[in-house]
């Protein structure tokens, strides 16, 4: 069969909805492509720990402390997952983790603001994961195997998230005047950053045609931002938040909220580094790393010397 | 960069794949792969990352160079032995009505 042939036979399975598995033939430029994307998926769960890991300290309960560390573990397990359906592509965990390192690969530039107040914890959940969920349930259907599995355990875990962050807004919305005008500011700071998180327009998303007809993604970022949009403005409504945007407004013909533009200037200055956070959380990610390097070579020189000792004593 | 090597590449320790047994009488289930420096670590990764919930009663870990796989290419050739074996499906057999319908 030749190049063309393959290419032809890959789409007719993908049409089909046949998954692909990591042995199956693909594209080189579906193999990267996916590479590409896995990876910045699993890097952003794992920056994503460092926001909300900032405030673990100083949870304001017991209680909240407990759920606030489950949930930033589950990220890092979500990271984990990803890493782990990357490699199946044929690439390693040391080179995806050096290409993070080194700033040659993405992660979602929400994670590049900083977390003022407890209100940020509790917007992220609401908001940040609400994004995720919308994102994540498509990608749950995508053509690659080990991506969509991955994705599967992971939407089964997000729900928590999004709930207890969404039930911390609803109390404090109710709270003293103080508490109320902090949520409010928190909601004020991440709604557009979140509105970001979906990525640009699809006329100007050229990845986006390609990796739906591969059956990646079932639908456009425009798309996916709709969704958001219609499901929490309800629910900003139903517990007294305001969404700090002029221009929203329920469309009877349509059915659905129009709203207004995304600070695109904004959206490009931090995807190339210049957010607020940016250095700080590559240092971070640096730093974890080399501190964790002697951890890494003791473990491994351990487990050498117990196979030695195994092996001379059999 | 202020790291003293050329990269950050260094070891991330061997590649394992985890299997689950999601509740007792259920078979094993592949769950997904980690890094572990050895078959203990590797199941106490895998607890942590494949049953916060408790998604396991058991688990299995081996390490992913140490198993074989068909691959897709001998798809059809490999399991070729099983193609024209139709009598090895009840639908095969016609026995008389009424045997049929008590069982
Ligand atoms: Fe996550
Ligand atoms: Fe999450």
């Amino acid at each position: 069969m030749d190049e063309q042939e393959k290419q032809q036979e890959f789409q007719e399975k993908i049409d089909s909805g046949i998954t692909i598995e990591p042995k199956d033939w693909m594209p080189e430029r579906y193999r990267s492509q996916l590479i590409r994307m896995m990876s910045q998926h699993a890097h952003s769960e794992v920056v994503g720990m460092l926001p909300e890991g900032n405030w673990i300290t100083r949870a304001p309960s017991l209680r909240r402390k407990m759920i606030l560390l489950s949930k930033v573990q589950d990220e890092a397990g979500h990271g984990l997952y990803l890493y782990s359906a990357t490699e199946t592509l044929g690439t390693t965990r040391e080179k995806v983790i050096d290409d993070l390192l080194e700033g040659k690969a993405k992660y979602s530039s929400i994670f590049n603001y900083p977390t003022l107040t407890w209100a940020d914890v509790m917007v992220i959940g609401w908001l940040v994961d609400g994004a995720a969920i919308i994102n994540q349930t498509m990608l749950a259907r995508s053509s690659y195997g080990p991506y969509s599995r991955a994705m599967v355990r992971i939407c089964k875990e997000e729900s928590f998230h999004k709930k207890q962050g969404y039930e911390m807004v609803a109390t404090m919305a109710q709270g003293t005047p103080e508490q109320q005008e902090m949520v409010q500011d928190a909601v004020n700071r991440w709604w557009w950053p979140t509105m970001m998180m979906f990525g640009p327009h699809d006329d100007d998303s050229p990845n986006s045609a390609e990796l739906i007809k591969w059956g990646v993604k079932s639908k456009t970022n425009d798309e996916l931002r709709q969704s958001f949009v219609d499901r929490h403005v309800e629910e900003a409504k139903a517990v007294g938040i305001e969404i700090p945007d002029p221009e929203l407004e329920f469309n009877e013909e349509t059915g659905h909220y129009d709203f207004g533009e995304i600070d695109w200037d904004e959206f490009w200055n931090v995807v190339k580094g210049n957010g607020p956070m940016n250095r700080e959380r590559m240092k971070a990610k640096r730093e974890a790393h080399e501190n964790g390097e002697w951890v890494r070579e003791a473990a491994e020189e351990y487990a050498r010397k117990q196979k030695l000792s195994k092996e001379k004593a059999s | 960069m202020s790291n003293s090597k050329e990269s950050n590449y260094d070891t991330q320790w061997p590649l394992w794949e985890v299997f689950t047994q999601p509740r007792d009488g259920k078979p094993h289930e592949h769950a997904g792969s980690l890094h572990a420096p050895d078959a203990e670590k590797a199941l106490e990764n895998a607890r942590d990352v494949y049953a916060r919930r408790k998604e396991a009663v058991n688990i299995w870990v081996v390490q992913t160079e140490d198993i074989t796989a068909s691959t897709p290419e001998d798809q059809g050739p490999f399991f070729d032995p099983a193609n024209d074996k139709p009598y090895r499906y009840p639908k095969f057999y016609n026995p008389p009505r009424a045997v049929k319908k008590r069982s």
